[in-house]
């Protein structure tokens, strides 16, 4: 058995033997696949709203029948005035309330015209716009087929259709945002922290000393946590293909590629950690606080980069990560293939070269 | 096979070693004695090719620390003051892991670590980690072996270990030194400086001295008094408060007693003690042991 393997084999003794590194390689990464899966997300789903409805005819009906059979809301009860609005409100559960004038249908008949109040709980502003948004869509889709032809001479309708997300699901940008995320921080801190470990108990003077050569010790360390990754990337894809329906409609085969070269670039990322850092509690601080926090805000994950201001928008350019998302997005939802994404992966390859140079020439051959 | 020359070396205004100079001959077992801070540890990772002195030469089998570090650190065996294996790791996975690691394998070197080997055999299943002080160094001392080295380096490897296992721990190392390979070991413990062929004394990154035990208290050039009575106590206080008297202290059930002037007979000694009533008393001349040659030459070097 040469050097290497001998040293690779101990590595995962280490990984089997540890719960904790057990846990946190495979089921961290599973539970916040679940969690961010279902719990953040951007759609309304069984909004709770109140209707005044002061006319009680058969349209006011019609539209909150409606309204109620789209799954997006649920009733939470009628009011009798406008002053239980507040109250209401105040209450919390209830996030929108809709009040239709009197006479509606009447007045709709004969004026052509007839109003609706939509009052949006906006404590929380995104929702409001959307509960708002999604309230008008209906009722507009509900006008124009009942009636919009005969009434008006001339009208633009506008079809809109969403391309590659159909539906609008979020879970389907989120999955390559969580890959992205995880495969950064599992394999940065887990390479980090176990070479600082070398480093607490001593044992990284027994391995100096030894004929082991700095490449070994570092190519050592970054094969089993490589070999655990790519099983960790399949597990997410296939977690987000089939519990949550996120298409792959570009090659597995390239997918996989570009998450392997995502993956060496993070461990590199992690060896360099630990050349700055000399204890495991440094080397996970600046795992989590210097990769987990940019990656989640800065890569596009989950705030749209166009709409950063300009600083940060080229920061996030040396974000990693970004990168990688954008390419897991068109090979996943676009099904493109290399041609498309040449430029991001280069950036990624470019990254990966730079830190492992870097890691190597910085790996010290002596204590000091 | 070990030259050490006028070397120096500071952790940032620090000085943890003083200008120091020795020579380690072939199949010599060598001592470096002294307590804790007297800079033996950074001499040792100097020739591990660990650190790097800021001053001075030296030079293992032959080969410069500095430039030939890789050449070096295939032909010496290294044990780390502190245990240094890995604890998650059973005896023979740690063992197998240090004889891949050095191209080699168990069966191959197993003659040479058999002696030691086969007291920790039992429990070769066990978790490094697991294991008691004196089993934990015998494994140590196995992987340190392993490679078949020229030169063995041991860092305090008796710190911390009972009484029976340091001594079968010297036992071995004796024999090793039978099989030719040269040894290096630091201690604090001035006892087992006597089993060294030769050791220097060190004190705050300097060599007080540098000679076989035997010599070293040859030629101690003061006279040694011991002391005893039922209030041991007040009688060295006693020592101490006496102009004639240069230092006293307690070693085992005695005083041990350096007189101002080395003239000064037991009885003398005897009469003062009398005076201030100290009752069954004992007092007589002693041979210095090298626990007393090193606290005569610490106070020297202090004043």
């Amino acid at each position: 058995m040469s050097r290497f393997w001998g040293f690779v084999k101990k590595e995962f003794l280490h990984i089997f033997r540890d719960v904790r590194t057990m846990i946190i390689l495979f089921g961290i990464p599973v539970a916040q696949l679940l969690l961010f899966g279902t719990v953040i997300t951007n759609e309304i789903k069984d909004a709770h709203i109140a209707i005044y409805d002061q006319s009680k005819d058969e349209v006011t009906r019609e539209i909150t029948a409606k309204l109620l059979s789209s799954s997006y809301f649920v009733l939470d009860q009628y009011l009798e005035s406008t002053e239980d609005v507040e109250a209401i409100f105040k209450k919390g559960q209830v996030k929108e309330v809709l009040i239709f004038e009197s006479n509606f249908a009447q007045t709709l008949e004969r004026e052509g015209k007839a109003n609706i109040q939509v009052i949006a709980d906006a404590s929380d502003p995104n929702m409001g716009k959307l509960l708002a948004g999604y309230t008008s869509g209906i009722i507009n889709d509900y006008m124009l087929k009942e009636m919009g032809e005969l009434k008006l001479p001339m009208q633009i309708k506008p079809e809109v259709r969403m391309y590659y997300n159909e539906s609008l699901q979020s879970v389907h940008l989120f999955v390559p945002g969580i890959m992205a995320m995880i495969l950064m921080l599992i394999s940065a801190m887990m390479t980090s922290i176990s070479i600082t470990r070398e480093k607490e108990l001593g044992t990284m003077e027994i391995l100096l000393v030894s004929p082991l050569r700095p490449v070994q010790i570092i190519l050592g360390k970054v094969a089993p946590y490589l070999a655990l990754s790519v099983i960790n990337a399949v597990i997410i894809l296939l977690i987000g293909h089939f519990a949550f329906g996120v298409p792959i409609h570009g090659s597995w085969i390239l997918l996989m590629g570009e998450s392997i070269l995502f993956i060496l670039m993070a461990l590199c990322l992690g060896i360099l950690i630990s050349s700055i850092a000399n204890s495991q509690m440094v080397a996970m601080f600046i795992s989590m606080i210097g990769l987990m926090l940019p990656t989640i805000l800065l890569s596009g994950f989950i705030f749209p980069i166009e709409n950063m201001p300009m600083p940060l928008q080229v920061l996030s350019n040396l974000m990693p990560p970004r990168w990688f998302i954008v390419i897991l997005k068109n090979i996943m939802l676009k099904g493109t293939g290399l041609l498309y994404v040449w430029k991001e992966t280069l950036i990624l390859l470019a990254m990966a070269v730079v830190f492992t140079a870097i890691a190597v020439r910085k790996f010290k051959v002596r204590l000091e | 096979m070990i030259k050490v020359k006028n070397i120096s070396k500071a952790y940032n205004k620090a000085e943890a070693l003083k200008n120091i100079s020795l020579e380690v001959k072939k199949g010599e077992l060598f001592g470096l004695i002294g307590p804790d801070g007297a800079g033996k540890t950074t001499l040792m990772r100097i020739l591990m090719t660990l650190l790097i002195q800021d001053e001075g030469k030296a030079e293992m089998s032959g080969f410069d620390v500095v430039r030939d570090y890789k050449k070096i650190r295939r032909l010496v065996g290294y044990m780390p003051g502190r245990f240094s294996l890995y604890q998650d790791l059973t005896v023979e996975e740690n063992l197998e892991f240090f004889a891949t690691v050095f191209g080699t394998s168990i069966a191959e070197n197993y003659e040479l670590i058999k002696d030691i080997y086969v007291q920790i055999e039992p429990f070769k299943n066990r978790l490094a980690g697991k294991l008691s002080g004196g089993m934990k160094q015998k494994l140590a001392l196995s992987c340190a072996l392993i490679h078949k080295p020229e030169i063995l380096v041991l860092d305090e490897p008796t710190t911390g270990v009972d009484a029976v296992s340091r001594k079968e721990f010297w036992d071995m190392l004796k024999k090793l030194q039978n099989q030719g390979i040269t040894i290096l070991v630091s201690t604090p413990y001035m006892d087992e400086a006597g089993l060294c062929d030769r050791v220097a004394l060190m004190q705050k990154g300097e060599i007080l001295r540098i000679d076989s035990p035997a010599r070293i208290v040859e030629n101690y050039p003061r006279k040694l008094l011991a002391a005893r009575s039922e209030e041991m106590y007040r009688l060295i206080n006693d020592l101490r408060a006496w102009k004639k008297v240069e230092t006293a202290y307690a070693f085992g059930q005695f005083a041990h007693v350096t007189p101002v002037d080395d003239a000064m007979e037991a009885v003398e000694l005897e009469h003062y003690l009398m005076s201030k009533k100290h009752q069954k008393l004992q007092v007589f001349e002693t041979n210095p042991g090298i626990e007393d040659v090193f606290m005569g030459l610490m106070s020297e070097y202090r004043e």
